[in-house]
């Protein structure tokens, strides 16, 4: 067996166990998205385009709520920003690659697909080139087709559940059980304290403003206070 | 009901501007260095955005009509405190719907 493919099946063993997060989470999202009136081209449109389960929720409920356009974008787009750090931090190893094969990688670039690549590379750092991108491309190989599945099969099984069963808290959970664990430092406790409280405190607003200020300020308190700490313990 | 042309520009934007964020370091910009200030705040951003886009839901829920309700204020913090303390999503949710239903069953 090549180095290539072997560094290929790795991936993808590596990332089957992330089926038991996708599944629900896709199955939730096709769900919810055909109780708010979804056709089942359009949610399969909506995944195959954005491919990114938080912000997808985060532009369905903020549709739903009638938000201005301009808001929708920027709420969803600031959900997904973490990705230029993806980005940023996998150029150095797979930035060699073809461009055509860049352009493909980018895609597919997603939590699951990043947080293995960044384990593996730093873990074996004298693969090569090519056993790296086979490694990534195994990584995305479970991920995507279960995102698109559980959300064409959420669909299909919302379509059937008579709205007065819709589990209007199950996003509120998904969302907080989602923030929870990525919550690793006291900067992050302070940013997604802030941020609600600030939220909350702004919610006579105009729909979706008070968010967006609340967590800009939120964010740069994380950040700031990340800086502070920084300084104080050299 | 949803605009259809509200989603159908949604759909279209949100997917091309995720794209490019995706594509930006690694298909463009390479090795080029990000500022320390702009790393250190992207860092952030998830965990800011996130909750805050439903904590007034979880405050205000439309299915009491805007009323606090306490089954649903004590399905959220359980739902916080799983996740802190297991570090895992599907356990997090499960215990916080977990609470929701039996609170409701319960009162």
């Amino acid at each position: 067996m090549s180095a290539s493919r072997e560094s290929y099946l790795r991936g993808v063993r590596a990332a089957v166990p992330f089926a038991v997060v996708i599944v629900p989470f896709g199955m939730l999202f096709g769900l919810l998205a055909s109780e708010a009136g979804l056709q089942l081209f359009e949610i399969m449109a909506f995944s195959f385009s954005v491919f990114a389960g938080a912000s997808q929720f985060a532009a369905l409920h903020l549709l739903q709520d009638h938000a201005p356009l301009l808001v929708i974008i920027t709420t969803a787009l600031a959900v997904n920003l973490r990705m230029l750090m993806y980005s940023v931090t996998l150029a150095p190893h797979l930035g060699a690659s073809p461009l055509g094969i860049r352009a493909v990688m980018a895609y597919f670039l997603v939590d699951q697909s990043f947080a293995l690549s960044v384990a593996e590379f730093e873990g074996r750092p004298d693969l090569t080139l090519p056993e790296k991108i086979a490694y990534f491309f195994g990584a995305v190989t479970p991920v995507a087709p279960l995102w698109f599945g559980s959300t064409v099969a959420g669909a299909v099984a919302g379509s059937a559940i008579p709205p007065e069963y819709a589990l209007d808290f199950a996003v509120p959970i998904t969302f907080l059980a989602m923030t929870a664990p990525m919550i690793r430092s006291w900067p992050h406790a302070v940013a997604a304290g802030l941020s609600v409280a600030l939220t909350l405190a702004l919610a006579f607003l105009p729909y979706g403003t008070g968010l967006l200020v609340g967590s800009a300020i939120g964010m740069a308190a994380g950040a700031g206070f990340e800086y502070w700490r920084e300084k104080a313990a050299l | 009901m949803i605009d259809r042309t509200q989603f159908w520009i949604v759909v279209v934007v949100l997917g091309v501007a995720t794209y490019l964020i995706r594509f930006s370091f690694l298909g463009l910009l390479g090795n080029r260095a990000l500022p320390g200030w702009l790393l250190r705040c992207l860092r952030y951003t998830a965990v800011a955005v996130l909750p805050a886009l439903v904590a007034p839901a979880v405050m205000w829920p439309t299915a009491t009509n805007g009323q606090p309700d306490a089954a649903r204020l004590l399905a959220a913090a359980v739902t916080v405190v799983v996740g802190l303390v297991t570090r895992q999503m599907m356990f997090a949710a499960v215990a916080g719907i977990g609470t929701l239903l039996g609170l409701q069953f319960l009162l």
